[in-house]
């Protein structure tokens, strides 16, 4: 019998303590940030507010202290990280430091790398962008064509990185790229990791709008860009290794059931105090599949923290994740009434807006649902 | 009993008593419920047979409290056995004498032995005697419980009663998987009463997660089996599971399994709280399960094919409880009204926190 488990992470009375400290925080120092900027969810960028966790003591919240971490547990950050996306906090700038680029490094980076690095990603002063998709290289990761060769003073990177998310706001890139040529037999081999200091020459980041018409994107450029010897992350040749391992910390968390979760907060502000019936069977829907995601995403939080791969199960949270975050702007427009505009309706119009032409994203970015359902499908013992 | 469950605490990494338990369980469903047995369940002979076996384990008196024949295995736990009934599509009413003991016990009163069951809904008036006049309908195997239990508010009053199968008179009906789903009258009957310690949407509350963890079980089990039957059959050469399209559809059959194993584990543990979250957090699990079966049944029966479609093939004594399990103690849409009211009380300030509470 297959049996994927989803137990309940243990109690965490630290957690519920954190939680409502956040809360406080939040209450205080979002009061004046309007719906449309809250439904950015962790799209939304805000260097001011990144410092402000920081000097909190909330980034790098599980790392040694002694690279600036706080060396608290796994659920404590489920909870800050919850709080932070079901408010609509601008947690972009720094999301992708503190979420996978500082636990690379804490992985497998130098000890001189970690102690430049991480402290500055734990004050929230440091930011980083993801280097690993190119124009011809999306699900298959594999195929990357950026190559980077060894010379005397380093490593020279030439190639392009693509969609890398709010690049023209990072200091910081790991880079995924190839330093040996593909052997057709052992494709995963011979790829590496790099941190690249984006300032440094040869290196053009150029922006990339989106449909709605907003730069998160942009297309990086490596042109005879060199990087010193103690660029490369990890082992040479390991860089595939290094990648897929973290998967299921990226896949996992509250971000991947929450990003149009302001969308239903403003959408239960026009409905309140009191929904007809159609209405409260439609958002009891949508709260049930929210409460149940919730569970197997903390879940999966438990398992990381007891050291469990649970990447299987972090493919389901995230393909049933975006199917929920998709069908909210698909339940809200059907229950919005066409009356006279009012203030209020104008600014449910607005976030809905929003959501729908950000929600093509919720399933293609992090791992395609064709690719999550391939992961799951080998689970099953079928590839 | 107690040589299976013993409350020990159990040192780190070994078993647990409710793994033993649920292991034994699935021992005693795995060697009755062939598939050739399936097929004279209709004949009392083989019921009787399985009954007592499930009453050598104690299963049925699971969720009594231990003064009344219960042997003390954690609410949750014990409720963790209805999902193993689940994998295995038990057509026996092992979820409606658990939940009649429970309810009982609740209430200060020994359930009567033999298979109970429970009434999903009814109607009852008590006279000045004490006696009671009543219905209920849509009961789960009626017919063959020694004692229906109904939770009642009757002129001001919310009682429970176990009215006795020598004063009911049973008009049978079936659900869908062709189970029995009773109607029973009784009137003047002579019952056990006392003042029900639980609201009605309590009681509708547990029997819509013992309905949750079912479908978790049985969902399991049609993953398992439609994951399989994808490895044998073959076409244009080679295995169906080897195809994109059949691999696509079982991955969203495992991940709606998993999703309502998710959920009707949140139930069964709202039900051993028995706070103040038990009927959002049951209607999460329950509008999740329901789901989950529709999808997951639709799913098993396209990767089968024609031969899933047959009385011969087992799949439909799965698909056909899938079906019937996700109509009992209430639909999606009845249980989705129900939290959705919830939410919206809680307004746009108040969301998060709700559904942070459960």
């Amino acid at each position: 019998m297959i049996h994927f488990a989803f137990p309940s992470p243990p109690a965490c009375p630290e957690g519920e303590a954190l939680r409502t400290e956040v809360r406080a925080f939040l209450e205080k120092e979002l009061a004046d940030r309007p719906p449309i900027d809250r439904a950015q969810s962790w799209n939304g960028v805000d260097a001011v507010f990144s410092r402000k966790l920081g000097q909190r003591g909330w980034l790098g919240l599980t790392w040694p202290k002694r690279y600036g971490g706080h060396e608290r547990s796994a659920l404590e950050r489920y909870v800050l990280l919850e709080e932070l996306l079901a408010a609509g906090a601008p947690v972009g700038a720094h999301w992708i430091a503190d979420r996978q680029s500082g636990p690379s490094i804490l992985r497998f980076g130098t000890e001189e790398q970690k102690l430049a690095i991480l402290p500055r990603i734990a004050a929230g002063e440091c930011f980083f962008g993801i280097g690993m998709s190119e124009a011809d290289t999306g699900s298959d990761l594999a195929s990357v064509r950026t190559r980077a060769g060894r010379a005397d003073e380093g490593w020279r990177v030439n190639g392009a990185k693509l969609w890398t998310t709010n690049a023209h706001h990072c200091h910081y890139m790991i880079l995924f790229c190839r330093t040996r040529p593909v052997d057709p037999d052992r494709r995963h081999a011979g790829l590496s990791q790099f941190l690249v200091d984006l300032s440094r020459p040869g290196i053009t980041i150029r922006p990339i709008l989106n449909l709605a018409g907003e730069r998160h994107f942009n297309e990086v450029v490596f042109e005879d860009a060199l990087l010193p010897h103690d660029a490369i992350l990890g082992q040479e040749g390991d860089g595939w290794k290094q990648v897929t391992g973290e998967l299921a910390f990226e896949r996992s968390g509250p971000e991947r059931f929450l990003s149009s979760f302001t969308l239903l907060v403003e959408l239960l502000r026009a409905l309140s105090p009191a929904a007809d019936e159609r209405a409260e069977i439609a958002v009891g829907r949508l709260g049930a599949q929210l409460i149940t995601l919730r569970h197997m995403s903390r879940s999966v939080a438990g398992m990381l923290e007891a050291g469990a791969d649970p990447a299987l199960e972090a493919a389901m949270v995230k393909d049933l994740g975006a199917l929920v975050e998709q069908e909210i702007p698909e339940v809200a427009r059907d229950l919005i009434a066409d009356g006279p505009p009012t203030e209020a309706s104008r600014k449910l119009a607005e976030v809905l807006a929003y959501a729908t032409m950000h929600a093509p994203s919720f399933s293609l970015r992090g791992g395609t649902r064709e690719i999550l359902r391939g992961i799951i499908a080998r689970g099953l013992g079928l590839r | 009993m107690s040589e299976i469950y013993s409350p020990e605490p159990q040192p780190p990494g070994a078993e647990s008593a409710g793994d033993m338990l649920r292991a034994a369980t699935a021992r005693v469903l795995g060697d009755l419920l062939t598939d050739a047995a399936r097929e004279t369940l209709a004949d009392g002979a083989t019921t009787q047979e399985l009954w007592s076996k499930l009453e050598e384990l104690g299963l049925p008196s699971a969720l009594a409290p231990e003064k009344f024949g219960g042997f003390g295995v954690p609410v949750a736990e014990a409720l963790s056995l209805l999902a193993v009934a689940g994998e295995y599509a038990l057509p026996l009413p092992l979820a409606d004498t658990m939940l009649a003991g429970f309810l009982l016990g609740k209430a200060g009163m020994e359930a009567p032995s033999g298979p109970l069951t429970v009434a999903p809904r009814a109607e009852l008036t008590i006279d000045a005697g004490g006696r009671a006049t009543g219905w209920a309908w849509d009961v789960p195997w009626g017919r063959h419980a020694r004692s229906v239990v109904i939770v009642a508010e009757t002129a001001g009053r919310r009682v429970i009663v176990a009215v006795p199968q020598s004063a009911a008179k049973v008009e049978t009906g079936a659900n869908v998987a062709g189970d029995p789903r009773d109607t029973i009258r009784f009137e003047a009957a002579v019952v056990a009463i006392a003042p029900a310690p639980f609201s009605l949407l309590d009681v509708r509350a547990a029997g819509a997660a013992t309905r949750a963890l079912m479908l978790a079980g049985a969902l399991r089990a049609v993953t398992a089996m439609t994951t399989q039957y994808a490895e044998e059959r073959k076409q244009f050469g080679r295995a169906i599971g080897k195809f994109q399209a059949i691999q696509q559809s079982l991955a969203v059959l495992a991940g709606q399994s998993a999703s309502a194993t998710a959920a009707a584990d949140m139930a069964a543990d709202a039900v051993a709280a028995w706070g103040q979250v038990l009927a959002p957090a049951v209607a999460a699990a329950k509008i999740r399960c329901g789901e989950a079966a529709g999808t997951g049944a639709a799913i098993a029966h396209q990767v089968h094919g024609a031969i899933g479609f047959t009385r011969e093939h087992r799949l439909h004594h799965y698909t056909r409880r899938l079906w019937a399990w996700r109509d009992e103690y209430g639909r999606e849409a009845e249980w989705a009204r129900r939290l959705g009211s919830h939410l919206v009380a809680a307004g746009p300030a108040g969301l998060w926190p709700a559904i942070t509470a459960i």
